[in-house]
């Protein structure tokens, strides 16, 4: 009857059969890889689309970066899903490590957090460099403030920084998004909120609107980054040898430096700190 | 409305200049939904069928179960398959975390309950109407199965776009199995929705655009095939 649809319908199955087929092909398996737990704000600074191809080249070890909240990471790390850990939450890395699960924290690299806030500052707090008192004039007047509520190393920040200024931020002025950085961004500047961010991600995002800094400065808001290798006494599968490279080559001076080097709009985004560390 | 208009403009450069990063991440996205497509209609062929054909206890609740799956949020599927992948999971020792692998798991959850309900709706009716002579033909319940399908196949076609669609369409399953790890696992969806995080709006906007123009493409081509293949059918 049909023969012409029948060789149509090998034909499809055979295209299928390849498809699947492809299923359990590992991509670029020649390389060694490690996998690195880390945050939405270095991801979306962009750091990683500079750092990485320069250390792969250099070493020959490719760094698979999964980009969640500190919280997640760190929980992914307890799991054993990931080889390094780079977050920026200290007492929670600190933790991590007492409780076996890191080998040691190293200070990797720091930038600060600022608040933004929308070109008529209803809150009144543009030019503010004393954070505490920014975040008491924002609770006063109750002008919308975007949290990332989502357990992240900013949220943590933002928490203690509230805790700080001897605030209980609640009511329907202080909205949690539960999400990231970039969207709590695109969020709180969707309905005029305050927000509170690292410079990184506020200066690579481009969806700023009419939205400045309006609170920077403050040691207090200081925003520093740790490394972390994830225990091979908890997790005997992670990738010591490869992931020890990889720390080593972040903290050396040739790590440093590229880190410093990267730009965005002629800004410097994060500034390297290993040799001043200690953990 | 700018952002509207500048994300037509980046949907055109995207697709002009063949944007190598792009075409690595399309033609992942594409293995992977296809291949949790095949993996669903492989599935939920023959086993939307049984539910049509078969008679037991217990049977009704099954198709309710299967009905109720439609709607599984791509998050919980997610996050189930990671608690069952990662490396303090039951399937920890397989290394299937990150991989697109996993993805194509991830996304077959999704389907295979699509396409098992979708089988099961065409083969009973089908079944119900053309009962009598199936029976004369001497094939009873399971052994017209086979038949069953072979009439179907048209209308299986749609279910099997519905899975693919329901794949293509997902993001928050793949997000959380695959990481979205450049290079390894990053698909259409994850970097649209990457790129929405890092207010680039209209390239996100852009990408959105070339994944449906993509989705329309195999939709097209299905369409045309069937349409070509039925022709044929009916000389």
């Amino acid at each position: 009857m049909n023969r012409t649809f029948t060789r149509r319908f090998v034909l499809a199955a055979a295209f299928a059969g390849a498809a699947a087929v492809t299923l359990g092909q590992a991509v670029a398996a020649d390389m060694p890889f490690i996998t690195v737990q880390s945050t939405t704000s270095t991801l979306n600074s962009g750091l990683y689309d500079y750092l990485l191809p320069i250390f792969q080249k250099e070493k020959g070890i490719e760094v698979r970066v999964v980009a969640v909240g500190t919280g997640q990471a760190i929980k992914n790390a307890r799991n054993g899903d990931g080889d390094v850990l780079l977050v920026h939450a200290k007492s929670a890395e600190e933790k991590f490590v007492a409780d076996g699960f890191g080998v040691k924290r190293s200070d990797l690299m720091y930038n600060d957090f600022v608040i933004v806030g929308p070109a008529d500052d209803p809150a009144g707090v543009a030019g503010m460099s004393e954070v505490k008192a920014a975040m008491k004039k924002i609770a006063a007047s109750e002008a919308p403030f975007a949290s990332r509520g989502d357990d992240s190393g900013t949220h943590k920040k933002e928490r203690s920084l509230w805790k700080a200024a001897g605030v209980e931020p609640a009511g329907g002025w202080y909205r949690e998004t539960g999400s990231g950085m970039g969207a709590t961004l695109n969020t709180g500047i969707g309905m005029g909120a305050y927000v509170m961010t690292d410079r990184a991600t506020w200066i690579k995002f481009g969806n700023k609107g009419d939205y400045q800094i309006a609170v920077e400065g403050d040691a207090a808001m200081f925003n520093q980054y740790g490394i972390i290798a994830v225990n091979p006494e908890k997790h005997p599968h992670v990738k010591v040898k490869e992931s020890q490279v990889f720390i080593d080559w972040m903290l050396s001076p040739a790590g440093q430096e590229a880190i410093g080097a990267y730009m965005v709009d002629g800004k410097q985004l994060f500034f390297p700190n290993a040799d001043k560390a200690g953990s | 409305m700018q952002e509207l208009q500048s994300a037509f403009w980046e949907a055109g450069r995207l697709l002009l200049t063949f944007d190598s990063d792009l075409t690595e991440i399309v033609f992942l996205s594409l293995r992977v939904t296809l291949s949790a497509v095949f993996i669903g209609c492989l599935i939920g062929f023959p086993f939307g069928a049984f539910l049509a054909v078969a008679r037991f206890p217990g049977r009704t609740v099954i198709v309710v179960i299967v009905n109720a799956f439609m709607g599984l949020p791509p998050v919980v599927a997610g996050l189930f398959l990671y608690l069952l992948l990662s490396r303090s999971g039951p399937l920890g020792p397989l290394a299937l975390l990150y991989t697109p692998t996993a993805m194509i798991i991830a996304q077959a959850v999704l389907v295979t309950p699509i396409v098992t309900a979708m089988t099961r709706q065409v083969v009973e009716d089908l079944y119900q109407e053309y009962d009598e002579q199936f029976r004369s033909m001497g094939l009873f319940g399971a052994r017209a199965v086979p038949s069953l399908l072979w009439d179907a196949r048209y209308s299986l076609i749609t279910g099997a776009l519905a899975g693919f669609g329901r794949a293509a369409a997902e993001v928050g399953a793949v997000l959380i199995v695959g990481g979205n790890i450049n290079h390894v696992t990053r698909v259409m969806t994850t970097t649209i929705a990457l790129e929405t995080s890092r207010g680039n709006l209209s390239l996100a906007l852009g990408l959105g655009l070339v994944l449906i123009s993509l989705s329309l493409l195999i939709n097209a081509a299905v369409m045309s095939l069937r349409g070509s293949a039925k022709r044929l059918a009916y000389v």
